[in-house]
């Protein structure tokens, strides 16, 4: 320390900063080969290199705040989310939290690496002295990395279970001859064959002839949930079974319409009530001549 | 750097499977809400992005989204882009046509993800896939604007 330029005049946290935001295109070209960016920014090289950049332009912050082994430091903010989508991305296609972070611990080398390089060229401080500071601050991040996965995994357990819940759709005998389901979560291509796999056999097994979808719990329709709801409803017909769809809120309803999706063909009612009222009335009719179909 | 301010907040999510197309809408309904969009504005955009999120995993082969907030003179927006690495959409005029579909699907989604937002432009991805984005604000713009 005591023999550094007097010219220099920065701490160290000021000169790392001042190191990261010069070198910021090198870094960001060596980080974007590195798995961690190449394998979740696939489209385009550049991605990987932009997302680098802000990577860096985070730590630079960090730095330029003075306290390197700050977790709160408001300079990773901006890359918070950046980091969770890598962070889960790297542990989807299988890594275990230990291999994320040594991938994190990766980014470290590869600007340590550069540091005899930077001095060659630049007048400024002692390389020993600004290799500490980067151990810290690179540190700091794996730490704010794995607090965030460890975060993370707890909101995917609290996801499965919804999801567990979500792939017990149980079909409901409301009346005689008379099933609902009550749809909750996301009805994507494997969940919609479960329900309609559920609401055949208890078509079947309570010899039904009235079902009732409510879909209040299904947070989106879009045309592909849209198309499984028409198909559930047209094998339910082939069953013996009209349906009628439930519990289609008005935001939902609006966004169909735009949508262009047509759901013509299928009875709908606003909420469970109206559709048990229309229900019973067609169970009733069913019951005084009990072969509409045929 | 964060020298454009609309990017400084741009989220970027891998769309790779079915898995990821929650999470696609998740984060741009909670983004939307954040906003303050009411409830229909919301539905629409996420509805919208769930769609082209499909066409980007079944249609593109995977890519990725970003979703950006925006700043504009009448409120806050928000702008959702896609891109892939696929074969792209050289005839748009077709692939926007309602009905129109090589994959067997109802044809609606790239229409009527038109239809329900403010915004909407497909372009060529650098890598020569599509990219296509998407924007509405949280506040409607005054009737007649644009018409
Ligand atoms: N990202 C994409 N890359 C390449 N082609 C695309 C892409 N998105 C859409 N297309 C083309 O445009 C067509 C229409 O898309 P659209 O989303 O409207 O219908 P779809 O996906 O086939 O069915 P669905 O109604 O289930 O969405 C697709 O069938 C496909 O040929
Ligand atoms: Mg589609």
């Amino acid at each position: 320390m005591t023999d550094g330029p007097p010219d220099s005049g920065l701490s160290s946290p000021d000169a790392l900063s001042a190191f990261l935001r010069r070198r910021s295109e090198q870094i960001a070209q060596r980080w974007a080969d590195l798995p961690l960016f190449q394998a979740v920014f696939t489209v385009t090289r550049d991605e990987a290199v932009e997302a680098s950049h802000a990577v860096v332009a985070s730590l630079a912050d960090v730095a330029a705040g003075g306290r390197l082994d700050d977790l709160e430091a408001a300079g990773f903010l901006p890359v918070r989310r950046q980091l969770i989508a890598m962070s889960g991305s790297r542990s989807r296609s299988g890594l275990s939290l230990a291999q994320v972070d040594r991938e994190f611990g990766a980014l470290r080398d590869a600007v340590l690496d550069m540091l005899p390089l930077d001095q060659a060229g630049q007048d400024e401080r002692g390389g020993d002295d600004l290799r500490l500071p980067l151990a810290t601050l690179f540190g700091t991040l794996r730490v704010v990395v794995v607090e965030t996965m460890l975060q993370e995994n707890q909101e995917v357990v609290l996801r499965q279970r919804q999801q567990l819940l979500e792939m017990t759709t149980p079909v409901i005998k409301l009346w005689d001859r008379l099933v609902a389901v009550p749809l909750i979560g996301m009805l994507d291509s494997a969940r919609s064959q479960v329900v309609m796999e559920n609401l055949l056999e208890a078509i079947v097994e309570h010899n039904a002839t009235v079902a009732i979808l409510d879909i209040t719990g299904v947070p989106t329709v879009d045309s592909l949930v849209a198309q499984h709801l028409m198909k559930t409803v047209a094998s339910a017909r082939l069953m013996g079974a009209e349906c009628v769809i439930s519990g289609i809120r008005p935001a939902i309803a609006q966004t169909i319409v735009q949508l262009g999706l047509d759901l013509g063909h299928v009875t709908t009612r606003a909420t469970l009530a109206d559709a048990l009222e229309w229900a019973m009335d067609q169970r009733g009719r069913r019951d005084r001549d009990p072969r509409p179909l045929g | 750097m964060t020298s454009v301010p609309e990017r400084a907040e741009a989220v970027r999510l891998p769309i790779r499977g079915d898995g990821d197309l929650t999470a696609v809408r998740h984060q741009v309904r909670a983004l939307a809400r954040e906003l303050g969009f009411g409830l229909v504005q919301q539905t629409k955009i996420v509805t919208a992005a769930s769609e082209l999120a499909r066409n980007t995993l079944l249609h593109g082969g995977g890519g990725e989204v970003e979703v950006v907030r925006l700043e504009g003179p009448s409120g806050p927006g928000l702008r959702v882009s896609f891109t892939d690495s696929g074969p792209g959409i050289p005839d748009v005029e077709r692939a926007l046509q309602d009905g129109f579909s090589t994959a067997n699907g109802l044809g609606m989604g790239l229409g009527g993800a038109k239809r329900l937002v403010q915004e909407f432009g497909i372009e060529q991805a650098p890598g020569g896939g599509a990219r296509v984005t998407i924007a509405s604000w949280a506040v409607s713009r005054p009737a007649g604007f644009g018409a």
